[in-house]
């Protein structure tokens, strides 16, 4: 049979960044899937060079706009390992709050564009919507929808006050009761699942040797999140990770509806202990030598940071290694043997974000 | 750094992938640095059960490294992604960009290698 070869974006409806598959499709087949990146390459990690470590903060919440306030709280922390710097636990539940507000968002985010990929605008409305009033707490909060900017190095810069934390605790009670009115729609409504349903089947042995991340590598049925690690704040909270089994679109897109509902419960956790105390404490001094490795779960799964430091206000070493760019892998296995009408579906499925992806 | 750290050469760091691989390893990432003049610093994070194993490799710049991308298959983008910052060639990689993964072919500099310019893109 001959082959056709299809480009698939880098300029597509269902991608809000760019990147470019090179499709060989036999029948509306497809067979092989190349990835080409770099369209948004920025080149961040070498800024360490010239920006001193705590400027550094202000770049790393620019990698990823959607999880700024999760790369700002995972680059804090791992200078914080490396300077030996115990933050008070305030500071820890307060950076927990507002990365879970993130999630949110991003999760509800990605629920509205996924039921745009397969034409549901009323749905793709509906979560967009609800996903205002978190957008709404945050600038309330913080001063900023997106890039809340509250990490410093040694804490927060910002705190949450009593009547705030009652305003959020009442948002959330709205957010969850209509997220949940979506539920039968999100899970079985006959034209999603239809378009979801053993589409884009990835087995839990091909998730975990391929690297899969996030919400992806527990659509599989790998009950692995790094919140379990108890960083930060997630020490003092009951968490337990949503898995899947399928291995599906439907999959996939369960987890992180119910990761929706499931951060609603950590902010609310995280509220009833957050206790009086300090936001920041002092840091003196610059990073010494040594090198460090962190992870934390970000919307997307698993964020990687590796530091090495010289003694000098400036880093010798800033590595990233976002949650889409391992799971970019999976997707090629995904894609082969799929009809190329479930391409932006399985691609969507990933939850990609590509200027994090690239740096 | 969490985590213990096992020290590779270049003759046996294929194999010592293949057993983390076969001890149910989970390839997270690498990470590179500058190890020195001429030489560049790869460690290789696994997973497993939340707990962390590196391996640490040491290598001259302008000699190839093996790839373990015939190993673990998602090595290929991190691998792509050495080659574009340090302009370090992989023996055996399954898919060679050629220094284009995120670079322009135009760009005669190599980001993250101070001082180390390259030819243009054949």
């Amino acid at each position: 049979m001959a082959t056709t070869v299809i480009p698939f974006g880098p300029q597509h409806p269902v991608l809000p960044e760019p990147v470019h598959l090179t499709l060989k499709v036999e029948d509306e087949i497809v067979k092989e899937a190349i990835p080409a990146l770099g369209y948004v390459h920025r080149g961040l990690e070498k800024l360490c060079e010239i920006r001193d470590f705590n400027q550094m903060i202000t770049v790393c919440e620019r990698v990823c706009g959607i999880c700024s306030m999760i790369h700002g709280a995972c680059y804090s922390q791992s200078i914080e390992e490396l300077m030996g710097i115990e933050i008070p636990d305030r500071a820890k539940l307060l950076r927990v709050i507002w990365s879970e507000l993130h999630r949110m968002h991003s999760h509800l985010l990605w629920l509205g564009l996924f039921a745009d990929a397969f034409g549901f605008e009323a749905l793709f409305m509906q979560f967009w919507k609800i996903r205002e009033r978190i957008m709404d707490i945050n600038e309330a909060t913080a001063g900023s929808r997106v890039i809340v900017s509250v990490n410093i190095i040694g804490g927060v810069r910002a705190d949450l006050s009593p009547d705030q934390l009652r305003w959020i605790l009442s948002e959330l009670d709205i957010v969850e009761k209509e997220v949940r009115e979506l539920q039968d729609t999100m899970m079985n409504d006959y034209t999603i699942k239809t378009r979801t349903v053993g589409i884009g089947v990835m087995t839990k042995a091909q998730a975990w040797e391929l690297g899969a991340a996030g919400p992806t590598l527990r659509g599989s049925g790998v009950a692995q999140d790094m919140r379990q690690q108890g960083y930060g704040g997630y020490a003092f909270l009951d968490f337990e990770p949503v898995v899947e089994t399928a291995g599906d679109c439907w999959a996939r897109s369960t987890v992180r509806f119910r990761e929706v509902l499931q951060s609603a419960d950590l902010v609310r956790q995280a509220i009833s202990k957050l206790p009086e105390g300090e936001l920041a404490v002092k840091v003196k001094g610059n990073p010494p030598e040594g090198e460090v490795y962190h992870r934390v779960e970000q919307p997307r799964g698993e964020c990687m940071y590796y530091i090495r430091g010289n003694g000098t206000k400036n880093l010798d070493r800033l590595r990233i290694r976002t949650p889409t760019f391992a799971n970019i892998p999976p997707l090629l296995a995904m894609l082969p043997e799929c009809e190329l009408a479930d391409v932006p579906v399985i691609v969507l499925s990933i939850d990609p974000c590509i200027s994090c992806t690239e740096r | 750094m969490k985590g213990k750290v096992i020290d590779v050469t270049l003759d046996n760091v294929v194999g010592e992938v293949m057993n983390m691989k076969n001890d149910g390893q989970r390839l997270v990432s690498f990470s590179t640095y500058n190890a020195g003049e001429g030489k560049i610093g790869i460690l290789y994070h696994f997973d497993k059960a939340l707990e962390n194993t590196h391996l640490r490799l040491v290598a001259d710049m302008d000699k190839p490294i093996p790839s373990v991308s015939g190993v673990y298959f998602s090595a290929l983008l991190v691998e792509n992604e050495i080659r574009d910052q340090w302009d370090v060639k992989f023996d055996g990689l399954v898919l060679d960009f050629n220094r284009t993964l995120l670079l322009d072919p135009e760009v005669t500099k190599v980001p993250l290698a101070n001082n180390l310019k390259i030819g243009p893109k054949n």
